[in-house]
């Protein structure tokens, strides 16, 4: 992988980090609210569903989750384990898909 | 008079520790037991030591775990019950005992492009650089390294990542990056930036912690990560 495109991903690293840092903050506000005021599943669900507002917050939650942890995998699995090259490089790629497709099947089931 | 019991690293990458007696003494240094060990008990033992008053780094070992320079460190720091464990410096291959191999530490610092490149010559006027000026005053932060290699043998990353540069060599280029005579930037960037450069340091900071000089190349390669981001986001990389 040439240079530029290595300090690229640290930079969308760094970017995504801080988007997740204030998308953790809400999201565990929004936990502890719901669970301190007894809401039910069905009770949650009622608020989520149809909300476009919060689904885009959470769409944006899970792009950089998918963007943010394949990248620091990709490290640790580089540091871990001694691997570098095209199979390390396409196995990142996959798992940032898998999260983001798991993650936005998980928007639309709960906001749509 | 008490004795110390020193666990001293015998052989190269495979070997085995010998313990000797040594008597304890004041203000004994570390240095001061590995050379009664090599005059008084074994004339085999193999280190490595020149100015011995903590200016020139060759006396770098590993002493109970950590890095530190050995005719710096007093034995009633380090001595726990009397017991001191000195290996080679980590991270380097070993030459025997206690001498290690700078030679890899001191590719990196040139690969790092860690030379000053200037364009002008002897007919040319001094360059005149206010030693208040913001790129003076952040290399000279970072300029008094002397190559000991104890942040090099510190690193976490060094030791996991065989590639990566390493906080000297990192540090180096910071201070080359910040004179205004040098031409060699744009190269010496890309030379430093990337998976084996200064973004695969992960802050853990225990160069920083170590350095005998009090240089702090965590904050270097901080800065090197900001210039190698800029840089490739202006598509300058």
């Amino acid at each position: 992988m040439k240079t530029r495109s290595q300090v690229l991903l640290w930079t969308a690293q760094r970017v995504s980090a801080a988007v997740l840092a204030v998308c953790v903050l809400v999201h565990l506000a929004t936990v502890i609210y719901a669970v301190r005021n007894g809401l039910s599943a069905a009770e949650i669900l009622g608020r989520t569903r149809g909300n476009a507002g919060w689904a885009a917050f959470y769409t944006v939650f899970v792009l950089a989750a998918a963007v943010h942890a394949p990248i620091g995998l990709r490290g640790v699995l580089a540091e871990t384990l001694d691997w570098r090259g095209t199979g390390l490089e396409v196995t990142a790629l996959v798992i940032g898909l898998a999260l983001a497709l798991l993650g936005l099947r998980a928007v639309y089931a709960v906001f749509i | 008079m008490s004795t110390l019991s020193v666990r001293v690293w015998r052989g190269q990458a495979s070997g085995h520790f010998e313990v000797f007696d040594v008597p304890r003494l004041e203000s004994q240094t570390v240095l001061d037991v590995v050379t009664h060990i090599q005059r008084a008990l074994d004339p085999t033992l193999a280190y490595r030591f020149a100015c011995r008053v903590g200016m020139c780094g060759s006396c770098a070992m590993t002493v109970n775990g950590r890095a530190r320079w050995t005719c710096r460190t007093h034995v009633a720091r380090v001595a726990a019950e009397n017991r001191i464990e000195i290996a080679p410096l980590a991270n380097l291959p070993v030459v025997r005992d206690l001498v290690t191999d700078m030679t890899p530490f001191f590719d990196k610092w040139a690969k790092a492009r860690g030379r000053f490149r200037g364009a002008a010559t002897r007919r040319d006027e001094f360059a005149r650089v206010p030693p208040e000026s913001r790129g003076r005053r952040v290399a000279d932060a970072a300029i008094e390294c002397i190559g000991c290699g104890v942040c090099y043998g510190s690193c976490d990353v060094v030791a996991w990542n065989p590639d990566y540069l390493g906080p000297a060599a990192l540090n180096r280029a910071w201070t080359l990056l910040n004179d205004v005579r040098d031409t060699d930037n744009r190269a010496r960037l890309a030379a430093v930036a990337g998976d084996a450069g200064c973004h695969a340091c992960h802050t853990q900071m225990s160069c920083t912690e170590r350095c005998p000089k009090q240089l702090a190349p965590t904050a270097s390669i901080a800065g090197l990560k900001r210039a190698a981001a800029l840089a490739a986001l202006r598509g300058e990389l």
